[in-house]
């Protein structure tokens, strides 16, 4: 089946044209949002490409971090300020770094693969606080960025032409990764989650389709980085790194789901909105909802928020014939 | 006498201070059927992990059509073209039948960046389909392979292991966990599907009456060595055969006394 008959790439198009209309009509406070959200979903996307051969990573914040502050390092210490180019190293050095950790992590299942993601992310949060010239704790303020050489005065449409550009990414990145899915190694996720040694009986390593996962997902974390620390104009060793950030990642992903590649921008929409409400309701108990929704997740929706959408569609579509049924007849 | 296809020469596998193989020598010409027998504990699956891979001999050489493959992965074992099935089914069991096959084929045709092209490609399932037909699982197409019944289970696992168009196949216990009606229909759906396919073919067994009726050759296992190899109306008439491995005298078509 061609990419382009895809129900889910259908759906992300209809969606991003939807969302480029909606996000120039909705106030600042909601771009702001959506920026945070949608930054954190190309981030989830990775742990769901993870969470489907059943792996779990407790450390992801490790390339978010160093995501976030490569962008930051380079804005400060390069003079290079544009968005494309600060986003472009800010993945590529997430993604080298996953490559050679890959190396060790790929050995690992269960509990050691998600811890061990831990023991590394703690290390840079560790480098991080200990060392001035990165900040220490406070962490770096970054400038607003140009778009491929046009700044934007007004703050307001810089951030309007960064949510622009992080849905256009946040796109064609979750094509990708469908994309990837549907493909012969991405439909090995599933395989391999099942049963390892039946894969490599047929002629493949499963260490080496889960280095290329495990790669993919610290792509899509320093992307996803990156977008945050320009969305929020700073970067620190405790919202970026620490295993707080890596904790909420984890908790996107369970609140998403594993269906669909739309999963993400869906869950951490919701996510950002309830911790923002929370935080308002209860500003000293606010992880009281977080975590009781999470609960509720665990126990009433195991397939996340898009099991129940997806749940309500197909409910939905059922009753459609029934309901023709008698006027089929008259 | 034409070269052999599998060439296995003083193999030996110790677990400590357990000896699970020891100076295994034997060889395997093309197309040719080999039962592997022997009580529980023999050392008949050691030798089909070791041929396999999964296990690394302690001393002694493998060589497939001449080349050594003595500690190889099971991976590169398997494109070299050894498959093997499990005693215990090795299935994909969050997938349909058919996703089950379409992985296994796409594997085996699908070297490199292939790896990156759709898996539902039309040519891919129809020798999917293919298959199936001939595996009798064809019925069960869309169902998820958790759902299947032990039989039905056991010819997926089959059928995934030949789907890569292997010149080696290698069954570890293929009846086991099957009712003794549904034994002899299942080797006969097996064994019909893997004569088109001529292969040469390795399996263990303690069904002494599947080993007589499909086999053109037994190897009979002791304490890690090769006690037999005759033809199976010889090797069960065996005086040690029958003392160490069916314990007691084989009955034409069936039981012992």
């Amino acid at each position: 089946m061609n990419l382009v008959r895809d129900r889910t790439v259908q759906g992300l198009t209809l969606a991003l044209g939807v969302m480029l209309i909606v996000s120039a009509l909705v106030p600042s406070w909601i771009v702001n949002q959506l920026l945070f959200a949608f930054s954190r979903a190309i981030v989830v996307l990775g742990l769901l490409v993870l969470w489907r051969t059943r792996l779990v990573s407790f450390g992801h914040a490790l390339y978010f971090g160093l995501g976030a502050y490569t962008v930051a390092m380079t804005s400060r210490y390069t003079g290079v300020n544009d968005a494309f180019a600060l986003l472009g190293a800010a993945a590529l050095l997430s993604t080298v770094v996953g490559f050679f950790v890959g190396f060790i992590i790929r050995r690992y299942r269960d509990i050691f693969f998600a811890m061990l993601n831990l023991a590394f992310s703690m290390i840079l949060y560790g480098i991080l606080v200990k060392t001035e010239a990165l900040g220490s704790t406070d962490g770096f303020t970054i400038e607003q960025p140009t778009f491929a050489g046009i700044a934007f005065e007004d703050p307001s449409e810089g951030k309007l032409a960064l949510l622009c550009l992080l849905m256009v990414v946040g796109w064609a990145v979750a094509v990708g990764v469908q994309a990837y899915l549907r493909s012969t190694l991405g439909r090995l996720t599933t395989a391999i989650g099942d049963n390892e040694i039946r894969v490599e009986y047929l002629g493949y390593s499963a260490e080496h389709a889960i280095h290329i996962k495990y790669v993919l997902s610290t792509f899509l974390a320093g992307l996803g980085g990156g977008f945050m620390a320009l969305a929020l104009g700073q970067v620190d060793p405790d919202s970026m790194v620490n295993w707080t950030a890596s904790g909420e990642l984890v908790f996107v992903t369970i609140l998403s789901g594993p269906g669909s590649v739309a999963a993400p921008f869906i869950g951490s929409f919701v996510f950002e909105i309830l911790r923002t409400y929370a935080f308002e309701w209860m500003p000293h108990a606010w992880q009281m909802i977080v975590g009781g929704t999470l609960l509720i997740v665990i126990f009433f929706m195991p397939g996340g928020l898009w099991g129940l959408v997806s749940g309500v569609a197909q409910r939905l579509t059922r009753r459609r014939p029934a309901a023709a049924a008698p006027g089929a007849g008259g | 006498m034409p070269p052999p296809i599998l060439d296995v020469r003083n193999l030996h596998k110790n677990f400590g201070a357990v000896t699970a193989a020891s100076n295994i020598n034997v060889s395997f010409t093309a197309g040719e059927t080999v039962g592997i027998i022997g009580a529980n504990g023999a050392g008949k699956t050691t030798f089909v992990n070791m041929i396999t891979g999964y296990l690394k001999p302690t001393r002694g050489a493998i060589l497939y059509r001449s080349r050594e493959i003595t500690g190889l992965p099971p991976r590169s074992i398997a494109r070299l073209g050894i498959c093997r099935s499990f005693q215990v089914s090795q299935v994909f069991v969050s997938l349909s039948v058919l996703e089950n096959l379409l992985t296994a084929v796409a594997i085996a045709s699908s070297p490199g960046l292939g790896m990156l092209r759709p898996l539902r490609r039309p040519e891919l399932i129809e020798r999917a389909e293919r298959i199936m037909e001939r595996y009798r699982i064809a019925a069960f197409r869309d169902q998820l392979a958790s759902e299947l019944s032990q039989g039905a289970r056991k010819l997926l696992d089959i059928a995934m292991a030949v789907a890569g168009g292997p010149k080696i196949l290698l069954l570890d216990e293929p009846t086991s966990g099957i009712s003794t009606e549904e034994k002899q229909p299942l080797m006969d759906v097996v064994m019909e599907a893997l004569k088109q396919d001529e292969l040469t073919i390795l399996f263990v067994e303690h069904d002494m009456e599947i080993v007589e009726r499909y086999v053109d050759r037994v190897l009979a296992f002791y304490q890690g060595e090769v006690i037999c190899d005759a033809p199976p109306a010889e090797a069960l008439r065996d005086p040690k055969v029958q003392e160490f491995v069916i314990g007691g005298e084989y009955q034409a078509g069936g039981g012992h006394a």
